[in-house]
């Protein structure tokens, strides 16, 4: 019988790298199909009017490519929270981190410097205009630093302590952003004004501005593959099996020659990468960045999808990212729309969003606790019940 | 006396204080290359204390840790783990959903050189010592009696297999020194002499000395070639198996024990 399972096991495991090779291909089908639909069927004359109308109330491009935006954010999150197992709360400030580095070096913001780096941009405008995917790049080494300055202080501490650390950072930097309007004298980040008017995207084609949402999806589709594509990796590789390990055991795997904080920073930077990069991407996105949107609820709902989508499973968390997103920036309001004309009532939809995101997370915990595409190993301990006595981290002391 | 350049570890006079508490009491103790040691006493003596100062889990109050010319006193857990001295534990702490193998490789970890990039690349380089790192894995579970299960996942094997795996995981780090504490603990009679064969194999084949914290005193007699008594902290207590069965402290240390046992029942 146990030979069975193990063949059964053996045969799951040599189908694992095709299983994700299905995922990927159906993940390029469909952003195929929602590109198509949209760059062509959308402006076709011929398109019936009710089914132009139903797409732009239920799925408008802007609310498609606000969701790639979070599946990128979410993408890192879960590196954190899915494959190293640290709580983060405030990954919030990589994503605000980002958007700055966009805000800074893609607009007229810094009128005192004059500096042109590969820019599409008219020579003659002032401020710092450096290329798009420079400053992709740009974004995310500053919040790979950055996440390796909050992380070597706040790694030390163990789940609940770094939650909380990591909340009050989560806080600390967009605070800066919010105030940074005088420092010494010293326009930082333009306070609750914020940064806008950003610089189009070049392409060697044309220049993607803000209303380009068609290129820019597939910007987004690429760059959320990305990180999809450095996930997987380093999850097969000798970086991910330490995350696993720390994951599941921190004192055997230091034991086992494996550097706790190292190994941690490692996540919480490539983490952080991606939140560089989503923030970028988002600052594209609304074209520009504004300090107060970036707060403590972005963490919280950041999390929420990776739980809801499945801890350390890319799919489930693309998934799981892309309808929080949609219920956010969409759904809601436009089932709100309905249901108000149709019932002539004035209810305010929107504001339920977090009364729906807790009943969500509740039911979740209650009934699919392993999320909607769950990693296989931890769907094996959530439904095993009480059989697990012997996992539990046991007390190394004599008595 | 060995002579020190046989020594593979030498820890001198240990003290560890936890608050008033004198744990470990200037306690010396070395590891001859390729022998088999054993450290035992009753409950409390302060084995595991010591046991976890020489994996740089504790820091001693008092002393030091040499491992050959070089001292692992201040050095943190992991490096101590990486330059050759492997640990299992007592009740099994293996990564349970992890395959078997996977385990092994995460021992290899300070072995492998691929960084991130490497890694997401997949180049050459690191596909190779990937390649190396699998094939070493599963011929050390081979060893050790469990290729079979190489992708089977930790936590659905068997005990005594789990065991295996402990110990297969320790050596994946090509260890000098393998410390097993209280490796026999739940096993039976037959697998606890069964397990005595295995110690010496592992010995032989894998060039390592063995350091045992061990309460199974038949097997702590028959695997061992010199036992040190702990007792309240102090050493009382060194030599042949021979030796100890008939030392009068050590006697005592362990009836007094048995005795006072026997009247709180």
């Amino acid at each position: 019988m146990m030979a069975t399972r193990a063949a059964r096991k053996a045969k799951k495991a040599t189908r694992r790298p095709a299983s994700h090779r299905t995922w990927a291909l159906g993940y390029l089908a469909v952003a195929t199909v929602i590109f198509v639909v949209y760059q062509y069927a959308l402006p076709w004359e011929g398109l019936p009017l009710p089914i132009y109308d139903f797409l732009q109330l239920w799925l408008p491009p802007t609310s498609i490519n606000e969701a790639l935006v979070y599946v990128i954010c979410a993408l890192g999150l879960n590196v954190v929270v899915g494959y190293a197992g640290l709580l983060d709360l405030g990954y919030v400030a990589f994503w605000a981190i980002g958007g700055y580095c966009a805000g800074w070096f893609m607009s007229n913001f810094f009128e005192q410097w004059n500096f042109h780096g590969l820019s599409s941009v008219a020579s003659t405008e002032p401020g710092l205009h450096i290329n798009f995917w420079l400053v992709l790049v740009i974004g995310g080494a500053v919040c790979a630093f950055f996440g390796v300055v909050i992380g070597a202080p706040t790694l030390r501490l163990k789940s609940d302590y770094l939650a909380l650390v990591t909340l009050g950072f989560g806080e600390i930097i967009p605070q800066i952003f919010f105030n940074g309007e005088d420092i010494n004298g010293f326009n930082l980040s333009n306070g609750t004004k914020g940064i806008t008017r950003l610089d189009p995207i070049p392409t060697g084609v044309k220049d993607l501005g803000p209303f380009d949402f068609g290129s820019k999806f597939v910007i987004f589709v690429l760059l959320a593959a990305l990180m999809v594509f450095i996930s997987l990796q380093l999850r097969r590789g000798r970086l991910g099996r330490a995350w696993l390990a720390i994951r599941e055991d921190e004192l055997a795997a230091s034991m086992m020659g494996v550097p706790l904080m190292r190994t941690k920073l490692a996540s919480y930077a490539v983490g952080a990468v991606a939140g560089g990069i989503g923030g970028v991407a988002f600052a594209t996105h609304v074209d520009g960045v504004y300090a107060e949107r970036f707060n403590f609820s972005i963490s919280i709902f950041l999390l929420a999808m990776v739980v809801l989508g499945g801890m350390g499973n890319v799919w489930g968390v693309i998934l799981g990212a892309f309808i929080l997103s949609w219920i956010n920036s969409t759904g809601l309001p436009a089932l709100g729309d309905t249901f108000n004309t149709q019932f002539g009532t004035d209810i305010d939809f929107p504001s339920f969003t977090f009364l729906l995101f807790g009943l969500v997370l509740i039911l979740m915990i209650l009934f699919k606790r392993e999320g909607l595409i769950p990693e296989s190993r931890l769907r094996m301990v959530l439904h095993e019940g009480d059989a697990d006595e012997e996992m539990k981290p046991a007390h190394e002391e004599e008595k | 006396m060995a002579l020190s350049s046989e020594l593979v570890l030498d820890a001198s006079n240990i003290s560890v204080q936890f608050g008033g508490l004198l744990a470990v009491n200037d306690v010396s103790f070395n590891i001859p290359k390729k022998s088999v040691v054993s450290l035992i006493g009753p409950n409390g003596a302060g084995k595991t204390t010591f046991f976890n100062v020489l994996t740089g889990l504790y820091k001693p109050s008092e002393g030091k840790v040499m491992f050959g010319d070089r001292e692992i006193t201040d050095l943190p857990p992991h490096k101590i783990a990486s330059i050759g001295l492997a640990r299992t534990f007592q009740n099994i702490r293996l990564f349970g959903l992890m395959t078997a193998e996977e385990n092994l490789l995460v021992a290899m970890h300070s072995h492998l050189k691929s960084g991130i990039t490497s890694t997401i690349l997949r180049t050459p380089r690191q596909r190779k010592e990937e390649k190396e790192a699998l094939d070493s894995a599963r011929e050390i579970l081979d060893f050790v009696g469990i290729g079979k299960w190489a992708s089977e996942y930790a936590r659905n094997l068997s005990y005594g297999d789990q065991r295996r795996l402990e110990v297969a995981r320790a050596l994946a780090l090509k260890p000098e020194i393998l410390l097993l504490d209280e490796p026999t603990a739940g096993m039976n009679p037959q697998e606890s002499s069964v397990f005595v064969d295995f110690v010496h194999r592992v010995r032989d084949a894998r060039d390592v000395a063995i350091l045992l914290i061990e309460h199974d005193m038949s097997v702590v007699m028959s695997v061992s070639e010199r036992i040190t008594v702990l007792d309240r902290g102090e050493k009382i207590a060194e030599g042949s198996p021979e030796e100890i069965r008939s030392n009068q402290r050590v006697i005592e240390a362990y009836l007094g024990k048995a005795a006072s046992e026997g009247r709180g029942k």
